[in-house]
Parts: structure tokens; sequence; C-alpha cells
């Protein structure tokens, strides 16, 4: 498997996107670039799963290194592992689902293709990249592409949004840059090269400069609690897919980086540092359930449960045990999958009802029962209701961190445990409001999904069914890259 | 007399030049289309014959001396002067002294081109005067507009003044040492305090001409009254110029001092990318903002400076040539808005993006590189100049130049917001681009992509150093 096709398809993608004439070729040539895209993710999988399995131990599979600014001993370095694969995997799901809900976007058709297009290279790049220069310059490339799909074809207070999304994720890589420069100085090897450093055994003194500042530069972009504030703005302004993208994928980025680099690479600084998270992310997962409640429109509502549920991934990951962590990594993917869907729920009943007001829905079930069963599916998913993808994500999570006996953390888990229950008021209430009851008449004459909606959503709900109905295909490809990460872990005194 | 000319090759293609242009003005009664393009293409076979027949060596008793990396840096200056030939046609062809201005143009660049090369502080001083006072007659070259005669007054003043603050300097290394040869410098330095006084009124000199803070309060209405021309040869050329010489100066002839230049450096670093980042927010002239602008880019190259090894001239110089594309770039366009509109406000690109969408992209690249967001190459320049900077373990120090890479992308999103997102009834209407204009701006847009990209470039430059 050649991983730079990876990055190569949406490239050649986003340049076939600009060549074409008119909107029909742009979306069409979007659809099937992203199609192709999700098709390699698949093989990827396969051929991970076949090299696994038929006794190849290395930690990255599939390596590929070319030379890139040899003097700063930078290379072009990609390689996977089970978390990085399941990445790639989410990405892709949820950029062909995001091309299929813009399927009538009329303003700028070429323009906004383009860059979620190029949006979707950042991550596909970032999850693949094993040289963290590279990891860096993909975790930047997406900076543009977001602030102007929310600045130009966004809704509400779009130009504050994007601009506050813009310079607080800004901030976060500044903190990225700074830690990582931390770390290609620490040794004199000089080099950002994951595999090499993470033989490297960076100074312990170094490791508690740098720590904080990888977590929490990495974790502004995973909404760590007091950091979180561009999330609601940034994702009830953007559009549709661009909401998708950035609950879905961008958020995961920072959790995929505390992990990957800022974990595993700096043991001890985790371990000295974990409480902090612990209290952090489950201020998080509290607030973020509380602030759900009140909310009247849907996607602030699904804007701030993404904190509360984002909040379980840092949890898990503060932890420090492999079940959490594994738990952890199912929770970005389930996440992913379930808020891409929710923001293209509302993305539909927008479209048709001109409103995300709550109150001013009803009885949407009668007019558009596809849309609104997703909108059932979806909020049990979030609830965690056993079968789908919800439920294994958090009771994994729940389970690696209840085998730490002392109080704090038992603590802890009882209270992230309590925003389930809130979790249940607010979906279930704002399920009721909009799909019971009686029809208002403006809506009555309203359809339901169309053909690429209805692909849009069956797309992502494979995915939640897959990792609900048979768990243990994702935890066999997560549980080796954790337990990596866990030995040097316990190799701490 | 063979070495004169291979060694002194770019100072005699120049000066070939100069006279040429004086012969056509005086003999000839050429056209501006004609001359222009004349002039183009005599630019663009200096750019090329920059690359051939480079030698290493002294002249004139080690008062002047060239490198494999100084010919490099010529290069880098002759790019951006062909770029200023082509960019800026539209004001060009109005003009009524064109042979004039490019006359001066060329004087400074000889000037810039000697003070690389110079060897000791003699010609050091010499050649920059050469380059400052055809500067100050080109900036009122606007001659029907007043703010044009304001400005070089301003120029001429405060470079007189800096002159005399140099000159006292060098007395005084002159005084203290004994020598005013680069080369002889570092065996006689010890770091006493009048050594260390005379160094400061030489880092005062550079602060003005590269206009670190607090000695850069002439820039803003210097580029905001001259012509556009004339703001971009002394945003991105003579800037650049004087940048290579600063390092060359800092590490070569006060290597022996650099723990105290080291913290000098690292102080004005610091004021400069704050106090030009908060001023840059509020302006509304384009050109003023990229004057503040331009004041916090410099802040960055003196984070790379103070890397103090080949890693810190390497940065230096590879940001320096993706600032000749990305700062031209951005010149460009608002010289071609200008040129035909006469709006100069960041308020009147309100809506560009729907009568003008090639140049707004232009705009936009120029811009993103210049905060430092990939894929442009002004990321790869910002993030070597950190990381050279950062090779001393004073993070502190990065983590401040990081944050300031926020505040400067929040100021650059503005000029973007106007462009791609803010609603306008009478947008700027269609601007007719001069084919020369549009050519300069797919070279830069070229150069702002690529030259990140392909990293040959860096290591290119990196081998030089």
């Amino acid at each position: 498997m050649n991983l730079s096709l990876l990055i190569l398809i949406p490239l050649i993608t986003a340049a076939a996107v600009l060549l074409m004439r008119n909107k029909q070729q742009v979306k069409w040539v979007a659809l099937v670039g992203t199609a192709i895209q999700l098709a390699l993710a698949l093989v990827l999988l396969f051929a991970y799963r076949n090299e696994v399995a038929s006794g190849n131990t290395n930690q990255f599979l599939f390596q590929q290194q070319y030379e890139w600014f040899p003097s700063w001993h930078i290379s072009f370095h990609l390689g996977v592992d089970g978390i990085s694969v399941v990445m790639v995997l989410l990405t892709s799901l949820v950029v062909i689902a995001g091309v299929l809900v813009s399927w009538n976007i009329e303003k700028m058709t070429k323009e906004f293709y383009f860059l979620l297009i190029l949006l979707s290279i950042g991550a596909y790049g970032f999850f693949l990249s094993l040289d963290l220069f590279i990891l860096f310059f993909f975790l930047e490339i997406a900076v543009i592409p977001k602030y102007l799909l929310i600045g130009i074809w966004g809704s509400g207070k779009k130009e504050y949004a994007a601009n506050k999304l813009a310079l607080m994720l800004m901030g976060g890589s500044a903190l990225v840059l700074v830690g990582l420069l931390g770390v290609y100085f620490s040794s004199e090897v000089r080099t950002f090269d994951l595999i090499k450093l993470s033989h490297l055994n960076i100074p312990v003194n170094i490791q508690m400069i740098c720590f904080p500042l990888l977590f929490v530069g990495f974790g502004v972009f995973t909404a760590l609690f007091p950091f979180h504030t561009w999330v609601p703005d940034g994702h009830s302004s953007a559009p549709t897919a661009g909401s998708m993208f950035l609950a879905g994928i961008s958020m995961k980025l920072g959790g995929y980086g505390c992990l990957r680099v800022a974990t595993y690479l700096m043991p001890e600084g985790a371990k000295q540092y974990a409480n902090i998270i612990i209290v952090l992310s489950t201020i998080a997962i509290l607030y973020g359930a509380f602030a759900t409640m009140m909310q009247k429109d849907l996607k602030y509502m699904n804007a701030y449960s993404s904190v509360s549920h984002v909040g379980f991934v840092l949890f898990g990951i503060g932890m420090l045990t492999k079940t959490a962590m594994t738990g952890a990594v199912i929770q970005m993917v389930s996440h992913g999958l379930m808020t891409a869907l929710f923001f293209a729920v509302i993305g539909m009943i927008y479209e048709r009802t001109h409103t995300r007001q709550v109150n001013e829905m009803g009885g949407l079930l009668k007019v558009m029962p596809f849309i609104t069963t997703l909108l059932f599916i979806v909020g049990l998913c979030s609830l965690g209701l056993p079968g789908l993808s919800g439920f294994v994500a958090e009771i994994t999570v729940f389970m690696g961190a209840w085998e730490h006996p002392d109080a704090f953390h038992r603590i802890a888990t009882i209270l992230a445990c309590m925003s389930i229950v809130v979790t249940a008021v607010y979906i279930l209430r704002a399920v009721s409001r909009t799909a019971m009851g009686s029809v208002k008449e403006s809506f009555a004459h309203i359809t339901d999904a169309k053909w690429n909606e209805r692909l849009a959503a069956i797309i992502l709900i494979a995915g939640i069914l897959a990792i609900g109905v048979a768990p243990f295909w994702i935890n066999d490809l997560i549980k080796p890259g954790a337990e990596i990460i866990m030995q040097k872990i316990m190799l701490v005194p | 007399m063979n070495e004169f000319v291979t060694l002194m090759k770019s100072e005699l293609v120049i000066t070939v030049i100069i006279f040429l242009l004086l012969f056509i003005k005086l003999g000839s009664g050429m056209k501006n289309g004609m001359l222009l393009l004349v002039i183009q293409n005599l630019l663009l076979l200096n750019l090329v014959i920059g690359f051939f027949f480079n030698a290493e060596g002294n002249l004139f008793d080690g008062m002047f001396h060239t490198t494999a990396l100084i010919a490099f840096q010529k290069s880098i200056l002759n790019l951006g002067v062909y770029l200023i030939s082509l960019l800026f046609a539209g004001w060009y062809m109005k003009s009524e002294h064109l042979a004039e201005f490019f006359i001066l143009l060329l004087s400074a660049l000889l000037g810039l081109d000697l003070l690389i090369s110079s060897g000791n502080f003699l010609i050091f001083f010499l050649s920059l005067e050469l380059a400052t006072i055809p500067l100050a007659a080109m900036a009122n070259f606007d001659l029907e507009k007043k703010i044009s005669s304001e400005a070089a007054m301003k120029m001429i003043l405060s470079s007189a003044f800096s002159s005399g603050i140099l000159l006292f300097g060098i007395s005084l290394v002159y005084g203290a040492t004994g020598t005013i040869s680069f080369a002889a410098l570092p065996v006689l330095l010890d770091g006493s305090p009048l050594q260390i006084m005379a160094f400061v009124f030489l880092i005062t000199a550079f602060a003005f001409k590269l206009s670190i803070v607090p000695f850069h309060l002439w820039t803003a209405d210097v580029y905001e009254g001259s012509p556009i021309a004339t703001t971009s040869f002394l945003s991105v050329i003579s800037k650049g110029a004087i940048a290579f010489v600063f390092v060359s100066v800092l590490y070569k002839a006060f290597q022996p001092m650099h723990e105290v230049w080291h913290n000098m450096v690292m102080m004005l670093s610091i004021i400069t990318m704050i106090i030009g980042n908060l001023f840059a927010l509020r302006q509304q002239n384009i050109k003023r903002f990229l004057a503040f602008s331009s004041i916090a880019q410099v802040g960055f190259i003196l984070v790379g400076i103070t890397g103090n090894s080949i890693d810190g001239i390497s940065s230096v110089v590879y940001f320096i040539l993706i600032y000749v594309f990305s700062n031209l770039a951005a010149f460009g366009v608002a010289a071609a808005i200008s040129s035909q509109t006469g709006k100069e406000k960041i308020d009147d690109y309100k809506g560009l993006y729907k009568t003008n969408p090639w140049l707004s992209w232009v705009m936009a690249l120029a811009l993103f590189s210049l905060a430092g967001i990939p894929p442009t190459a002004g990321f790869f320049g910002k993030l070597f100049l950190l990381t050279a900077g950062a090779a001393n373990d004073n993070y502190g120090f990065i983590l401040i130049a990081a944050l300031n890479l926020i505040v400067s992308l929040y100021y650059y999103l503005r000029v973007i917001r106007s462009i791609f997102m803010d609603k306008n009834e009478q947008p700027v209407e269609k601007i007719n681009i001069h084919p020369s204009t549009k050519f300069a701006l797919i070279i830069c847009a070229a150069g702002i992509i690529l030259v990140g990209l392909m990293s040959w470039i860096y290591d290119y430059i990196h081998t030089l150093g």
C-alpha cells in the first residue's frame, strides 16, 4: 500500500475541481475523487489487517521516507499504525458525506469544493505523518480553508466566528510549534522523526516544559477547557459540510496529537500532568452537557454536546490506562461519525424548515420520516444506546478509568458518568419537540431526503453500526497502538 | 584586471546599465513603452548574468570581498529589482521621467551591492550613502503630490541623522581597536565598555535603516507618501540588503561580542514584533499597513539572527528570498488597484473578489505567505527563522515570537475578510492589468508556492553559507 496516494488523490481532485467549467462537473469530480479516496482508505484498512495477521509486528507499517530539507534533518516520512488507519477511514467517510450533503450549494461552488478538499488533505497528511515537521505543516494547512469556509458560506455571526476560530487554532499551533522546537533541540541528534524521538528518551526537565505546551496546543483543537470557546461559534456558523468537518475531523486532530505526540514522546510529563488533564476534561464533559441543556438552536446544541463528548477523549488519555486510551480513540471515531451525521441532519432540516430553533419545529416525523429517523438514530447514539458506537466508546473509557482504585479517579469517573444522564435529557427533549406533535401549516409540504442526502446518511450510519454492533475489529486495530504508548508510561517510576 | 572584472561583475553590469540609460535619455526620444521594455530586458540580463561567472576573493586590500553566498544575495536583489520594473508598469507609463527614475533606482542598487560586499567600515559607509541618497530622490518622484515631498524630506533627515550616528560609531570603533577592517576586528575585540558603546551606536544606525523599533518612526510616513515603486524598493530590496550585511557584520566582525549583541538583538526583536504588530492592527491605508507589517517582519528576521549559527544566516537569506516574492506581490496588487482607481484604503477592497477574482487570489496568497501559513513559502521562512532562534534554548523568546504570529494573522485576515467576505454596493471596478504586471504577479505567485515546497532551494543556500 502506497501511502502517498492518500495525499496525492485529494491533491489531484482539488486541482481537477479548479479546472472544471460548470457546477455539475465540479460536484461530480469532487464526488468521484472522494469516493476513490474512501475506497483507498478501505483498501488500507484491509491491507493493514492482512499485514498484521501475517505476523508483521512493526509498530508502523507501509513506511515511506523522502528527503525534505535535509539540512534540518526533516524528511517526508509517512507510516501508519492501527490508530492512524482508523482515523484515515473516519476522515474519508466524513469528507464524502460532506461532499454529498453540499450538493445544492449555489454560491461559488467551485471554490467551496476546492477548499473542502484542501481541508481534507490537511487531515490525511496529519494522520499519516511520522515526522513532526510535516505533521505541523499539515495541521496548519487547514487554517485557511476553515476560515474561508466559515466566513464566506457560513451563517449568523460568521465573520466573528471565522476570526475567532482561526486565531484560537493559530494560538494552539503556536504552542505546538514551541513545544516541537523544544523536542527538536532536546537531543544532539536534532530530529523531528517520531520513531527516532521515541527511542531517545527526552530529558525530564524538557518534558516538564514541552508536554504542557504540546498538550494545551493540541488541546485547543480538541476543545480542552477553557480553550473550547471557539467550538460553539465556529460550529454553528459554519456551512453544513464545514461543521461536519470541524466537529468530525478537525477536533480529532487535537486528540490524535495529544496522544501520538505529547503522551507518546513524553511519558514522564504525561504522568506528571495527568491529574490536571482529568480535572479539566471532567469540567469540559459536565460543562458541555449542562450548556447543551440551555440551548434552543440545534446547531448550538450539537456544538456544546461536542465539547462534552470530546471531553471523553482527553479524559481517556488522561487516565493513562490501555483500556481508557483505546476507548479515547474509539470515542474519536465514534464522535466523528455521529457528530458529522448530526450536523448533516440539522443541515437537511434547516434547508427545509428554514429554522434551527427547536421550539419552532414539531411533527417533522410525519412530513419527512427519513430525516427524522436519522435524528433519532444520532440522538440515541449520542446518549450511548448499546448497539451504536457511542456506547462502545464511552463504556471502554469508563472501564479503563475504573482500573484506578484511588478516590480521585473514582470521583472523576462518577462525575463524568453523570453527564450521560444530562445527555439523555437534552437529546430526548430535542428529538421529541422536533419530531412529535402536530405538523405546522408552513411545514405541510416539505419533502423528504433526496438521494444525495440519503447516501451521505447511509455511509455515516454504516460506520456507526459497524463499531456499535461489532466493536472487536476496531478494538483490535487500536489496542496495539495504545499498548506501545502504555509500555513507555509503565516504565516511568 | 581580469580578477577585477570577475569579482566586481555585478557592480560593473549595473554601472554599464546606468550609463546606457543616460545615453538613451540624452540621445533619443524613446517613448515610455519602448523605454520600459528596454529597461526590463536589461534588468533581466543583469539577473541572468548574476548566476554565471561567479568567483570568490578580495579586492583593494580586503575592502571589497565576494563569496558564493554574497553572489546569491545579490541575485536576490537583482530578482527583486527586475520584478519591480515589471510590476508597476501602470505607474511607469504615466511617468515623465522614467529613465531618471531607473537611473536613481540602479544607483541605489549599486550602493546596496557594494554594501553587501564591503570589507571595511569605510566602503560600508560610502556605499550606504550611495544607496540612501538616490532613494530620497525616488521618494519625491510623485512630483505633483505634496505628501511625496514630505516623504522625501523625512527620509533624508532621518538618514542624515542615522549616518551621523553610524559615523560616530565607526570612529569609536577605530578609537577602541585601531582598525576599520571587518577581518581584523574580531581579534581586537575584548568587550571593553568603549567597544560596547561603539557597538551600540553601530546597531542604532542599523536599526534606523531596518526600521527596528524604536527607530522606526520615519517608516510609515515615507512608505505612504512615496510612489509605490519606491516604497516596494525600500521595504524589500533595501531592507533585504541591509539585513544581509547586518548578519555578516554581527556574525563575522563582532563574533567575539556575541553575548553582548545576542541580548540586544533579542530585546529589539521583541519590541519590534510587538509594536509593529500593534500599529499594523489599526491601519486603514494599505501602504501604511504593509509598512507596519514589514516592521513586524523585521522583528522575525531578528529572531533568526539571534541563532548565531549557519542556520541563522541561511534562514535569513531564505526568508528574504520569500519576502521578495510575497511583499512584492502584495504591493503589485495594491499598485494595480490604486493606479487605476486611486483607492488605497483597506475598506475599498470590500467585495474585490466579485469583480477581480484573480487579483484577489494573488493578494490572498501574498498575505498568507506574509502571515506564515502553509502551504505558502512564508510558513517555511518563518518556521526556519524561529528554529534557528530556538537553538539557544531561549523558549520564552520563541514563545513570544510564536504568539506574535497570531496577532499578525489577525490583521492579515482583516484584509482577506474585506476582499472575500464583506459586501459592498460599489466594489472596485474590473481592473485592466498591464501584461508585464500580470507576468510579474504570476512569477510572484509561483515563487510563493514553490520556494517553500522545493526544499533544495533552502539546502542550496545552506551549502553556500
